[in-house]
């Protein structure tokens, strides 16, 4: 009855609503020739994940002068297999993308069906090893984003510190994170490596909330954490949960996925995020001039995929802006690598030697060498994240495999 | 004392007559007014929103739906809409027996998922083991025993302690969920995914994956129609729905139907899993259903439990849904504009329904001035 009703309010509402419609753009009609992209998304605009990708959609493909079309709320099964197929076969693509994880297998199989059309998948780890020409995998080097962010967070730390808020030993940081896999294990590590770069006596606690989108448990994580001493707060998952819990207790946050600012205007310090617009370019340039897509590509800071947010001034410590610019160039030039082993410790001891999982079988063993010349480094091997150490400084209060 | 006639007796402006007069051609005569005038708001609703023509709108909906089939195109799509229009029918004929008997399972959802994890499990520990012929039966078997006690476990309960059967089905829901989440966990080695699995596929068809999905249902919709109403299973099922009193009196044994009911009812939710499973994904996570156990719960009662009227109400919402989408995706609509237009259509054939079994009394000036 509830849902029906619900139903019945939306409805009315939407007659409210239609008289303001009427201006969309309609993007079936092609610019220029018949090529055409086709993108599969996980969720819709409302989910920051998918977003982040549709936005950069729409710029890259206007940008290009290039039509496309796009199917939401496609889930992780054979139905991804199904919109792929329609996309080809009645939208006419010629490109096929797929943002989430577990389309992979089913992108896969349509890849397998349609030699000639071109298949990108973003965050997949099978592409290097599955020998389809025209299957190809994408990532970025979000965890340089996020060292970057977690120097922001060092910064602010140390301002604490100076300011007599609170003592070196209580500079502890907490992380919301939404499954205990290597994406976000090597997310959250950067992102206390980076801290930690600047502010050698931080700590960090995190919380996993089992959902890539739940505002209620990421809310009741941070304030968790927040209420264990965390003095600040950042967040791998992807609503507002988390930034909201930090402006109502005042505790500053390092955002993810884009700025928070508009919500968050006291707490909100940077935020990173990926930038799909110059990979969907190099996609379809590749398509368009017949050329091949790497099998296996990473974004970095000098593609343009890993980005920062402008720094909120009113939140951040001073200095944080020229900080960043002269760590970023570190990263560029290559002085600073974030998984440098003399940097972190597992079990007191530093690492000579790493083998992680990268390439994909049935067995999830380890494969590969990973560190070389005391860095782990991570992205090299495959675009998909796989460092899944858990070093000293970070203490898991749960964890959650979904 | 002066006469009495001073008190006024307030009618209401209305009043709602039930009325059981109205003639089957005529209900359904206002059915498919109502469907038709739904279908040209929505054409309105979309066309204020997206700026096309109603004309466009239209087109784009049958070319979400149909796709090029009509221009003369692959027959691809309609393969794809027959195949959603057989798991939502499956879902909403296994529900059908239990709610004629009034018992509400709001556990199709968790009873498929049960029926998809026997699936996985049999392709994965048997792949390869067993020639595929057999696999499929024993996939069979075992998705149907599994969806069985999913759904009779509230019904034993029901029937020996007369537990709230609406709680106690939803609740096994999310106890089959954690379950898939756990299995898919173990499977997956972490990654949160299984990827398909190629034994114990149902066979592709010409070049068709969903025939034999599509084939069963069909088979289903015949079954459930003559049980329903020749057998005398079904009609004891009617007396135990219509008052279990009555049923006991005339020496019915109640609890040993309730619990018959809900293993048939469990099992086809099972079938229904088997399907997604071994006839579409290969493989499972938590959102395997999708949430069509619920939405099986509107479809039997749109459908007024005949398996007749289910299907063809099934077809419409399946159309729909698709169609909607269709037109929401190539206009940059949210996606929940679909969901909300399948829930004004659904709206308004409920709310015809009140139309027919009841009508409304306006206050006529001569009742107040007599």
């Amino acid at each position: 009855m509830k849902k029906i009703l619900a139903v019945a309010l939306a409805a009315l509402m939407l007659f409210a609503f239609a008289a303001c419609g009427g201006d969309k753009t309609n993007t079936d009609v092609a610019p220029d020739d018949d090529f055409k992209v086709g993108f599969i998304f996980l969720h819709d605009e409302q989910s920051t994940y998918d977003k982040n990708f549709m936005d950069a959609a729409k710029a890259a493909c206007d940008e290009m002068g290039v039509a496309y079309a796009q199917k939401t709320q496609i889930p992780e099964s054979k139905d991804c297999y199904d919109a792929a197929v329609e996309l080809i076969e009645v939208d006419g693509c010629d490109v096929i993308f797929a943002d989430s994880f577990g389309h992979e297998a089913f992108l896969m199989d349509a890849a397998k069906q349609y030699p000639d059309v071109q298949f990108c998948h973003a965050t997949g780890n099978q592409a290097h090893t599955a020998g389809l020409k025209n299957f190809h995998n994408a990532f970025a080097s979000i965890y340089e984003g996020r060292y970057l962010a977690g120097v922001a967070a060092g910064l602010k730390l140390n301002e604490m510190i100076e300011a007599g808020t609170i003592t070196a030993e209580e500079a502890k940081m907490g992380y919301v994170g939404a499954f205990t896999f290597a994406e976000v294990i090597s997310g959250y590590t950067s992102f206390y490596l980076g801290a930690k770069s600047v502010c050698p006596s931080v700590t960090m606690d995190v919380k996993f909330t089992g959902s890539w989108y739940n505002e209620q448990l990421e809310k009741e994580a941070a304030e968790a954490l927040i209420a264990g001493g965390c003095v600040l707060i950042s967040q791998h998952a992807d609503s507002m949960g988390a930034p909201t819990a930090c402006e109502n207790n005042n505790v500053p946050n390092v955002s993810y996925n884009g700025s928070t600012l508009a919500a968050c205007p006291n707490t909100f310090i940077v935020s990173s995020r990926i930038d799909w617009t110059p990979y969907f370019k190099y996609m379809i340039e590749c398509a368009q001039k017949g050329e091949e897509i790497a099998t296996d590509w990473t974004g970095t800071i000098e593609t343009g995929s890993v980005v920062l947010t402008d720094v909120n001034t009113a939140a951040a410590a001073e200095g944080t802006v020229e900080k960043l610019a002269e760590v970023k160039a570190q990263l560029l030039d290559g002085t600073v690598n974030v998984f440098d082993t003399a940097n972190w410790t597992k079990g007191g001891e530093t690492l000579t030697s790493y083998m992680a999982d990268v390439d994909f079988d049935k067995n999830y063993a380890a494969d590969t060498e990973v560190i070389e010349d005391g860095v782990f480094y991570e992205s090299k091997h495959r675009s998909a994240p796989y460092f899944d150490l858990q070093i000293d400084g970070i203490t898991l209060l749960d964890v959650n495999y979904g | 004392m002066a006469k009495d006639t001073n008190v006024k007796h307030h009618e209401p402006l209305f009043h709602v007559v039930k009325r059981d007069d109205m003639p089957s051609w005529q209900a359904w005569l206002v059915r498919f007014a109502t469907i038709a005038i739904s279908f040209v708001i929505i054409g309105f609703i979309s066309m204020s929103l997206t700026g096309k023509s109603f004309g466009d709108t239209y087109e784009l909906m049958i070319s979400g739906v149909f796709g090029t089939l009509f221009k003369g195109g692959s027959t691809i799509m309609l393969w794809k809409y027959l195949q959603e229009i057989a798991v939502l029918l499956c879902l909403a004929l296994a529900l059908t027996p239990a709610f004629k008997m009034k018992f509400w399972n709001c556990g199709a959802e968790g009873q498929a998922l049960m029926g998809g994890l026997a699936a996985i499990f049999c392709m994965i520990e048997f792949g390869g083991k067993l020639s595929e012929p057999v696999l499929i039966c024993v996939i069979a078997v075992s998705s149907i025993v599994a969806g069985a006690i999913w759904g009779v476990i509230p019904a034993i309960f029901k029937a020996l302690f007369n537990t709230n059967e609406t709680l106690f089905t939803l609740m096994m829901n999310y106890i089959a969920t954690q379950i898939i989440a756990y299995y898919v966990y173990i499977e997956g080695g972490g990654s949160n995914v299984i990827n398909p699995v190629s034994y114990g596929n149902f066979p592709k068809v010409g070049n068709n994956d969903y025939f034999v999905n599509i084939v069963v249902v069909a088979g289903l919709i015949v079954l459930m129609y003559v049980y329903l109403k020749y057998s005398k299973q079904g009609y004891e099922i009617s007396v135990v729905g219509e008052s279990q009193n009555t049923a006991r009196y005339i020496g019915i044994n109640v609890k040993k139907v309730i619990i018959r009911t809900m293993v048939i009812s469990g099992a086809l939710c099972g079938v229904a899993g088997m399907l997604l499973v071994a006839g579409k994904d290969h493989s499972i996570n938590t959102n395997l259903v999708g949430g069509q156990g619920f939405t099986a719960i509107l479809m039997s009662w749109l459908g007024q439990f005949s398996p007749i009227v289910m299907t063809i109400m099934t077809a419409l919402i399946v159309f729909l849904r698709i169609g909607v989408s269709k037109v929401a995706d190539a206009s940059l609509l949210n996606s929940s504009f679909s969901e909300i237009i399948v829930g004004f259509v659904i709206l308004m054939v409920v709310g015809c329904e009140f139309f027919i079994h009841y009508s409304i009394k306006f206050r006529s000036k001569k009742e107040v001035k007599a």
